[in-house]
């Protein structure tokens, strides 16, 4: 179900739209799927604010299993219930599968070339690029957060910290930095309804 | 390739030929990591490679790298490279396993999960649990950015990538494949 405010924004037509959306932001993901899902559902398409991909991305990633299905599945499971989630993630999963099947073989029968390692390296350089870049686009959802910029910044720096430098475990991240943030968040929320 | 029916045995059930048991035993491993698998498939890479390499050696280290590699060069999500390693194990059996283990589980806990949020969206819990992670999740993009990036923070020609990348993704309208073509290129030059 859209919500009221949303009427005016554009939506899927049918679980078929939303197999060949997923289809194309998948298949132009090297490297990594996100920051293509962003730019194509947020950017061209219309079909999600920037607030609704951060909200659903942060649902996605505490949850087990690929973050980019995950979302997928629960964005296309509110567009048309499990058809659409089906939809969504085959529509992300299908066709890239065959092409990782062929590689596979490839690879198994005739081994590695080194222009191909120095070109998979030119493309996780990109990748990495790509990821900075979705972070620094959806980094102004963050204005309108209950815990406030600065508090909402601290949460930042420190989740960096601790997966960069310290190397903390996603979980431990989740557990040492998650719960906080949620309790403040609950506490702010419920102090300034 | 003595007979027309070998390249078919090895399309189903791989060079060696996965049997029942061998089959069993795949997916009920790939199952039991989806549910502790978050931040995804990539987080349990070392309990795969625990069971695929070390316990039952059905691939060597090689082959299993060569896997997440091509999971990642790839279009699509990088849970793909479970696709990958099911193949190279047994076949197209071997990728039911591996891709069923891997996305059932998580899958029916997400949409219950997203379900679960947009009923109680207006709830005071719900918006506290997602404003609440919010930035973890800008910080997580950040890290990750960083993490890939450490290995080649000495090339010059990486750095010129990254920013031409930012350059395309913040100020143009371009397709993210522009930025990903001249990876491709300047890698396969030896530049990076």
């Amino acid at each position: 179900m859209p919500d009221a405010g949303a009427a005016a924004r554009p939506a899927p037509a049918s679980p078929a739209a939303l197999f060949r959306a997923f289809n194309r932001l998948a298949m132009m993901g090297f490297g990594g799927v996100l920051p293509v899902a962003q730019r194509e559902l947020v950017d061209r398409l219309g079909w999600l604010t920037r607030e609704q991909f951060l909200e659903l991305l942060s649902l996605s990633q505490v949850l087990p299993g690929p973050n980019v299905v995950n979302l997928g599945l629960i964005y296309g499971d509110r567009c048309f219930g499990w058809r659409g989630a089906l939809a969504a993630c085959a529509g992300m999963l299908l066709l890239p599968l065959l092409l990782v099947l062929a590689a596979t073989a490839a690879a198994l029968r005739f081994g590695d070339v080194p222009a191909v390692g120095g070109a998979l390296r030119g493309m996780g350089v990109v990748a990495a690029g790509l990821v900075l870049a979705t972070a620094i686009r959806l980094a102004p959802g963050l204005r309108s957060n209950p815990l406030g910029r600065g508090g909402a910044l601290a949460f930042v720096v420190a989740t960096v910290l601790a997966i960069a430098v310290l190397r903390w475990p996603l979980p431990l991240v989740v557990l040492a930095l998650g719960l906080p943030g949620i309790a403040l968040a609950a506490w702010r929320l419920g102090k300034a309804p | 390739m003595t007979g027309l029916g070998e390249p078919w045995q090895t399309l189903l059930w791989g060079p060696v030929g996965i049997g029942a048991a061998e089959w069993w035993r795949l997916f009920a491993h790939f199952t039991a990591l989806s549910l502790v698998a978050i931040g995804g498939a990539i987080t349990t890479v070392s309990e795969m490679q625990r069971l695929v390499v070390a316990q039952e050696g059905w691939l060597t280290p090689v082959q299993f790298n060569d896997c997440i590699a091509i999971g990642q060069a790839m279009p699509g999500p990088n849970v793909l490279f479970v696709a990958a390693i099911g193949y190279s194990v047994g076949g197209l059996a071997g990728v039911a396993a591996t891709m069923a283990g891997s996305l059932l589980p998580s899958a029916v806990l997400a949409v219950g999960a997203g379900r679960f949020g947009e009923r109680y969206r207006r709830s005071r819990g719900v918006r506290a649990f997602t404003a609440g992670l919010a930035p973890l999740t800008i910080g997580l993009l950040l890290a990750t950015g960083a993490v890939l990036l450490r290995p080649l923070a000495a090339e010059p020609v990486a750095w010129l990538l990254v920013a031409g990348t930012l350059w395309l993704m913040l100020r143009t309208k371009r397709n993210p494949m522009w930025a990903i073509g001249a990876g491709a290129v300047a890698g396969a030059l030896g530049w990076v």
